[in-house]
């Protein structure tokens, strides 16, 4: 698998993803820096996490319309898969290419914590090494991850099997409880209607390392090396 | 002309900046203080000297970068 990471200006969180891809396919990812135009020869492209433009306007509307997001949906066309995390699912939305938006917080907190991710389908490339139903646990740290779309919007992703991952509780509960941000129907991450893009707020590229706390991300990597490998 | 662009988050659509704004007023001591909503005033200085055709530009502005028009409206008043 041929990954590449898109960093923009105030993206912090790409070595982490740089980590976690490696971990996965034993080579080191494609850099990618915003201005660049052409993204061929990639099987996976990453939008990782941070405040890239300094979350000016609204978080991801300007990385929206950088020159390298017409290369990304070219990508998008082929038919090739991108993964984008917490600042990158916002930018995915912003950009159209994944319905809804990410608004504050329903707390108005910044959160830092750990969350349960329940894994809703496992017949994706992101999710081929978990199993239905799974939890697995996950670093967030976010300020604008709620996730809103309208109720038609809502069913539809519901109707169509495109919700990724749910926030809740360790029993697998997706409770109002588990949902600190106050995401539409507990959604924490979202596929395009061909599977292939997947956005999602939560980092799960930070537990991938028995020195991070846990492993409990890295069958989303695996899964995908295995499922891209060429 | 000046075009002054006002953004909202739609009617619906959760503001617990604005809800955070309402809640510290009633500890100031406004006491009849309803709902607060919460937007954003962008002003932009355009080259065009026709009104209509201002409104049109800043609108497709609007539409295009400076509103996300999934959780939020826009308003465009055009000046001279």
């Amino acid at each position: 698998m041929k990954a590449g990471i898109v960093i923009f200006p105030g993206i912090n969180r790409e070595r982490d993803m740089a980590i976690a891809l490696e971990g996965a396919t034993g080579r080191k990812p494609r850099m990618v820096w915003h201005r660049e135009t052409d993204l061929s020869g990639l099987d996976l492209v990453v939008i990782p996490g941070g405040f890239s433009y300094g979350d000016y306007l609204r978080c991801g509307a300007m990385a929206a319309q950088s020159p390298v997001m017409g290369a990304i949906r070219a990508h998008a066309v082929r038919g090739g898969h991108i993964l984008g995390v917490c600042n990158g699912f916002q930018i995915l939305t912003e950009a159209g290419l994944l319905p809804g938006a990410l608004l504050r917080n329903a707390s108005l907190r910044f959160l830092s914590s750990d969350c349960w991710l329940r894994v809703e389908r496992a017949d994706t490339a992101f999710t081929r090494h978990y199993r239905q139903g799974a939890v697995f646990r996950s670093p967030m740290a976010h300020g604008d991850g709620n996730y809103f779309a309208d109720d038609a919007t809502l069913d539809r992703l519901e109707g169509e099997g495109l919700v990724a991952f749910r926030y809740a509780l360790p029993s697998g509960e997706a409770s109002p409880a588990a949902n600190r941000n106050g995401s539409a129907r507990n959604i924490a991450g979202i596929y395009s209607p061909n599977l292939r893009i997947l956005g999602l707020m939560p980092h799960p590229e930070d537990l991938v390392d028995p020195l991070m706390g846990g492993i409990d991300g890295k069958p989303l990597f695996d899964g995908l090396a295995a499922a891209l490998a060429a | 002309m000046k075009a002054t662009v006002t953004v909202m988050l739609k009617a619906g659509v959760l503001d617990p900046q604005g809800k955070a704004i309402s809640q510290a007023l009633h500890n100031l001591g406004f006491a009849g203080v309803g709902e607060v909503r919460a937007g954003k005033v962008i002003e932009l200085d355009l080259a065009e000297t026709d009104p209509g055709a201002a409104r049109a530009q800043a609108e497709d502005m609007a539409r295009r970068l400076l509103a996300n028009t999934v959780i939020e409206s826009f308003r465009v008043e055009i000046a001279a």
